[in-house]
């Protein structure tokens, strides 16, 4: 479907015959990163970092220099603890596993949540949903469709209930089924609205009242194609309800993602998830090797 | 909060303070601020430069007049410039046909189906129109019923075929239900697609050239980054749109693509949307989009402390 040639094999060209780092190599990188909505603050980072390296190791060759470029790149995400994740496994002592998933306005929460409950039921565990977006118009139609379509049971109730009532009647439901994960849809919100922000903090109080270590996950759902706005979001989503991990989506198309480095670099927030399409197959544990070499790949 | 262009300036024409005219010198700071600034809020990163190499060329050689510093001087010709290059071209919202057909178009997410909606109440309460909404949008789960939903709302009938999963005909039979129904305008409201979709990307061609629509609308979301210049040149290669709307206006993003979409297709921006309620649609204001993109909540305030 698409073409997508290696950044590396591009900046190999660059390189070629050189053994230091140039500023028509930086150059060459400072384009690659920006245009792929890494951002300047970071970037500069990245390119102080490669600076760093070259002063230590005194002398690189053309395949080194490629490698030290991609390793300094990486160095921002693997700062992020936990981004070592990679099966859909599920720890033990946390059953059922309470996952809540929020999320800016049309970034794919309600679409990543059906390919989760795809994985994790191919994975063997027993799935529960729990439809707390009782806002968006049809938004407990889509999930249902979404639970119909994996197979798993959905917890829901009329448009315009509480959401965080939803969310405890989802996690009661799990308990009493001996689930082993409970996935929670959250309505999107912009996250400069203080009244929507302060709804899922008490989605969040209102699950710990059911089982007091829930949520055991908290994920953020980025969308690929944001910009500089996404930092924003994983400042005041932060703020309300305590990120553990992000998922970005829709980096089947042309956009990179790049905004989640400078999010590693600043928040410390892993990675989980990469959405890569619309059907339930298309979701991916984030590898950091093929995300930075797909960070810089030209269309 | 970070990047605040005001302050990033402030601090760069404190350097230009006390100078006569804009030198080579002098502007480089400046140009180099603006122009982060403008990355910083998503437009596209060749855009930028070459847009503040154009503000430079102007800038250069002008005479700082004395009732005002080069800093404030700068400001003036940057925002103007990127005020004249948002605004331009005719962004009437051509209703005179009847009926009149409007379609939507946009990447995933972005806002289409609730845009449809706001863009009915609009017509109906604002313009004395009786729109008919069409869902053919047959691939989101639960894409019609939400369609539906909004229609009620608003209190606009939808035409749906829950069983027809040809989008063209859809919309085809939507024509000839409204023209029955005495409907005068018609929105047709599509699936999201990535512009990279060949198939996707016919399929909404198709429906262009089997309805001839007076009014073909590229929804893009504000917060889109670097990519806006790709997503843009392809549905308009496509589609040729007549105008943009930019959604999601009510958050904090800075809005950038907005610069990085009229630049790449010079389309008018035709409506902003602003809120998930289905009365916040608003008309564009070049101006303040010049502002919010450079960060400048308050320019004169700006300018008098530079
Ligand atoms: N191409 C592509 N489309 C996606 C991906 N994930 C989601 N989408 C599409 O993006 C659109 C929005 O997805 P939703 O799951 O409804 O997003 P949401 O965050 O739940 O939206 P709200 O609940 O309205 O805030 C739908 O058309 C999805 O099919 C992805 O990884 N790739
Ligand atoms: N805050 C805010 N939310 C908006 C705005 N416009 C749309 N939304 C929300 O964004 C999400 C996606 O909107 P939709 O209208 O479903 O987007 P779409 O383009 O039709 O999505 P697909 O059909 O899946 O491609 C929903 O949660 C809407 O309520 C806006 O201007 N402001
Ligand atoms: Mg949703
Ligand atoms: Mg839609």
């Amino acid at each position: 479907k698409k073409t997508k040639e290696g950044f590396f094999s591009k900046i190999t060209k660059v390189i070629a015959g050189k053994d230091k780092v140039d500023e028509e190599v930086l150059d060459e990188l400072e384009t690659a990163l920006v245009s792929a909505d890494v951002g300047i603050g970071t970037t500069v980072e990245i390119i102080r970092r490669i600076e760093e390296r070259v002063a230590k190791d005194k002398y690189v060759g053309a395949s080194e220099l490629n490698r030290l470029l991609q390793e300094s790149i990486m160095s921002v995400l693997t700062d992020a603890p936990g981004n070592e994740f990679e099966t859909f496994e599920l720890p033990a002592d946390k059953k059922p596993y309470v996952l809540l998933v929020v999320g800016v306005n049309g970034v794919g929460k309600t679409t990543t949540i059906g390919k989760l409950a795809h994985n994790f039921k191919k994975a063997g565990k027993s799935v529960v949903l729990g439809a707390a977006d009782t806002f968006r118009a049809a938004a407990v139609d889509q999930l249902t469709i979404w639970s119909e379509r994996v197979g798993v049971p959905i917890v829901k109730k009329e448009m315009g209930s509480d959401p965080s009532s939803v969310a405890f009647d989802a996690v009661q439901s799990a308990i009493a089924r001996d689930a082993d994960i409970v996935i929670i849809d959250t309505a999107g919100r912009l996250h400069n609205k203080a009244h929507l922000m302060e709804e899922l903090s008490k989605i969040r109080r209102v699950i710990a009242k059911k089982m007091p270590d829930a949520p055991h996950e908290v994920l953020l759902v980025l969308d690929g194609s944001t910009g500089q706005n996404a930092l924003e979001q994983a400042r005041q989503f932060t703020a309300a309800t305590d990120i553990t991990a992000l998922a970005v989506t829709k980096l089947d198309g042309t956009a990179k993602g790049g905004v989640v480095l400078a999010i590693a670099n600043q928040f410390k927030i892993p990675v989980k998830y990469i959405g890569v399409g619309e059907k339930m197959e298309d979701l991916q544990i984030f590898n950091k090797e093929e995300f930075v070499d797909s960070l810089f790949s030209l269309q | 909060m970070f990047d605040s262009l005001s302050e990033k300036l402030e601090s760069a024409f404190k350097q230009l303070k006390g100078e006569g005219r804009i030198s080579e010198i002098n502007v480089a700071t400046t140009i180099k601020e603006i122009r982060r600034a403008l990355i910083d809020a998503d437009v596209n990163y060749k855009i930028a430069k070459e847009f503040t190499d154009k503000v430079k060329d102007k800038a250069l050689g002008e005479k700082v007049l004395t009732s005002i510093s080069p800093g404030q001087l700068m400001v003036k010709i940057v925002k103007d410039e990127l005020t004249d290059l948002m605004g331009g071209t005719e962004a009437d919202f051509d209703i005179s046909q009847r009926p009149t057909i409007v379609l939507i178009a946009g990447l995933q997410g972005s806002g289409k189906t609730t845009f449809s909606g706001k863009l009915a109440n609009f017509l109906k309460t604002k313009k004395g129109k009786k729109p008919l909404l069409v869902a053919a949008d047959i691939y989101r789960p639960a894409a019609i019923n939400q369609l539906q939903v909004l229609g009620e709302q608003v209190k606009v009938p939808v035409y749906a075929e829950v069983e027809n999963k040809n989008a063209v005909e859809i919309a085809r039979n939507a024509v000839e239900h409204a023209k029955k129904e005495g409907h005068n305008v018609i929105i047709i409201d599509t699936a999201g697609r990535l512009a990279i979709d060949e198939e996707m990307m016919q399929e909404v061609a198709n429906v262009k050239n089997a309805v001839n629509p007076h009014e073909v609308l590229f929804v893009v979301d504000s917060m889109t980054g670097q990519d806006a210049v790709n997503t843009a040149k392809s549905f308009n290669d496509r589609l040729d749109f007549t105008g943009v709307v930019l959604t999601k206006l009510d958050g904090d993003t800075r809005g950038g693509a907005a610069l990085t979409i009229k630049y790449t297709v010079n389309k008018p921006i035709k409506f902003v949307s602003m809120g998930e309620k289905l009365d916040t649609l608003d008309t564009f204001y070049p101006e303040r989009m010049a502002q919010r993109i450079l960060g400048m909540g308050d320019i004169t305030t700006l300018v008098e402390r530079a």
